[in-house]
């Protein structure tokens, strides 16, 4: 590794290859402080989301939860810049934490709709799937037996018989 | 237990026999759902066990629809690189199912029409693959498989989102329809633009063969839709079937036409070196390989030559392929070896023909 090409006495960690207009290479190696010195700083910063920049521009307008980076979801722990680090979402609770941006987002992304249209599940409606229960009940059954715990697993019997007569 | 994959690889599955509407052009019809169970974290906050769980869950749902009856169960956690990689080629998992971590599983029926991921990017992945254009035949066939799922366990849903993905690009409907076109005419005359046209007029993506991130090998490309929500999964089925789709076919064989009215000795020079090459090289890549199998299909279609049949190229296409080619020889092969192995297997097919 070298020296600063500028002040020769620091190491170089900035590192700039550019065409000049007469089509020639040009490298130039600096350290920190110099290449800041010279304004060539944040040449080398990955860009700025623009999409974030204008969401937490609106967001604060709007003042209605200032800072969307803030929000974190209670369930599965996620916090909003983690998700649009990641892309990926943590919990379905998500949908509602982040609401608000993720609206924004998502109306960006769809072509102007966050509104579902299309498919529903067929179970829309029914509460819950007994056969689920039932599945459920099932294990806690076996871990019941194999605990030796007779009382539980009679109670748990019942209810499973009662379910699969339902 | 023999390995159920080891007779997979001797055929190619029903959507590659070349049989459906305009299948000169359009090469296969996918359609997949993204569905996540209700009560449990997305699979970039579960942890190993719920993992499992999740995956124990949507298994047991599979093996009880009685329309799933005949699918065949993959542990893909367990599988070797290799067979991974099989899976990949013959695209019945993505990449990041095949270089996951933790317990994923692939359920797929035997004839490789439908599949269904489990424990890729959302909890579920159905997929639907047909010959051809066929987009309104994959709808409902898909539309029947989540149905049939659906009856055994509970989707996450909202009131106003619809179905809860992981990435919100995939909420809404979790549909993704992608049609393969092979259009080596269109790039012949450097009239590839159109398409890129056609498909941002709809807000439809153009990819390479893999999907996302790949490279149009061979003169294969993807186009797929990009919103998932505020349209209906019919509407958005029905851009591909009646708008995007015709219009490309459309392109490519008037750049047929042109191409055999013009410069006919163009083609055919493209076509018979094609020939030459597969049929003469000792060493051979399996991009080299694909862009001449793409030339040889384009010749077939266009009445320019009768060599090979297109059951015998869509197997090619598959077969030379490095996971492929490795199965059928039956032993590791390291790249040089394979380039010896896939130029011989081409000579043996095209020779027998």
């Amino acid at each position: 590794m070298g020296l600063c090409e500028r002040c020769k006495k620091a190491q170089a960690t900035f590192h700039l290859t550019n065409i000049d207009r007469a089509g020639a290479k040009v490298e130039r190696h600096l350290c920190d402080a110099c290449a800041a010195h010279e304004g060539l700083l944040n040449a080398g910063k990955p860009t700025v989301d623009l999409n974030e920049l204008l969401e937490n521009f609106i967001a604060a307008g709007k003042g209605a939860g200032a800072d969307v980076s803030n929000l974190v979801c209670e369930e599965c722990g996620i916090s909003y810049v983690e998700f649009r680090n990641q892309g990926l979402l943590g919990c379905a609770h998500d949908y509602e934490v982040f609401k608000e941006p993720l609206t924004r987002l998502m109306e960006r992304t769809h072509g102007g709709s966050a509104t579902h249209v299309g498919k529903t599940p067929k179970s829309l409606g029914v509460v819950r799937k007994p056969q689920l229960d039932i599945r459920r009940l099932k294990r806690q059954l076996e871990e019941a037996v194999a605990g030796e715990d007779y009382e539980r697993a009679a109670e748990l019997r019942d209810r499973i018989r009662e379910l699969e007569r339902s | 237990m023999s390995n159920p994959l080891d007779l997979v690889v001797r055929q190619a599955g029903e959507w590659l026999r070349g049989t459906g509407p305009l299948h000169e052009i359009v090469i296969s019809t996918r359609v997949r759902l993204a569905r996540n169970l209700r009560g449990f974290a997305f699979l970039s906050r579960a942890e190993a066990e719920t993992r499992r769980d999740i995956a124990d869950t949507v298994s047991a749902a599979v093996r009880r629809a009685p329309l799933l009856r005949d699918f065949v169960h993959i542990d893909v956690e367990q599988l070797d690189e290799l067979d991974r990689a099989l899976l990949v080629e013959r695209h019945l998992i993505s990449r990041q199912h095949a270089e996951g971590v933790g317990a994923r599983r692939l359920a797929f029926d035997p004839t490789e029409a439908a599949a269904i991921m489990i424990n890729e990017e959302d909890h579920l992945r159905i997929q639907v693959m047909r010959s051809g254009l066929q987009v309104e035949e994959a709808w409902r066939q898909i539309d029947a498989i989540d149905d049939a799922v659906e009856e055994h366990l509970d989707y996450e849903f909202h009131p106003q989102f619809g179905y809860l993905t992981a990435c919100p690009t995939n909420v809404g409907t979790g549909i993704r329809v992608s049609v393969m076109l092979h259009l080596p005419a269109l790039r012949l005359t450097n009239e590839l633009e159109k398409v890129g046209q056609a498909a941002r007029d709809l807000k439809l993506a153009v990819r390479g063969l893999h999907g996302e991130g790949t490279e149009a090998l061979g003169d294969f490309f993807q186009v797929s839709n990009q919103i998932t929500l505020g349209r209906s999964e019919v509407e958005i089925i029905d851009d591909f079937r009646t708008r995007v789709i015709p219009r490309i076919v459309e392109y490519e064989l008037a750049a047929r036409d042109a191409l055999l009215r013009t410069r006919p000795h163009a083609l055919d020079d493209k076509i018979w070196r094609a020939v030459g090459a597969l049929r003469s090289a000792r060493l051979m890549s399996s991009n080299e390989a694909m862009q001449y199998l793409s030339h040889v299909r384009m010749g077939l279609h266009t009445g320019r030559l009768s060599v090979v049949d297109l059951q015998t190229l869509n197997e090619l296409f598959l077969q030379i392929q490095p996971a492929h080619l490795q199965k059928l020889h039956g032993e590791r092969l390291s790249g040089e070896q394979r380039s010896i192995e896939r130029a011989a297997f081409i000579r043996t097919r095209l020779s027998s023909n």
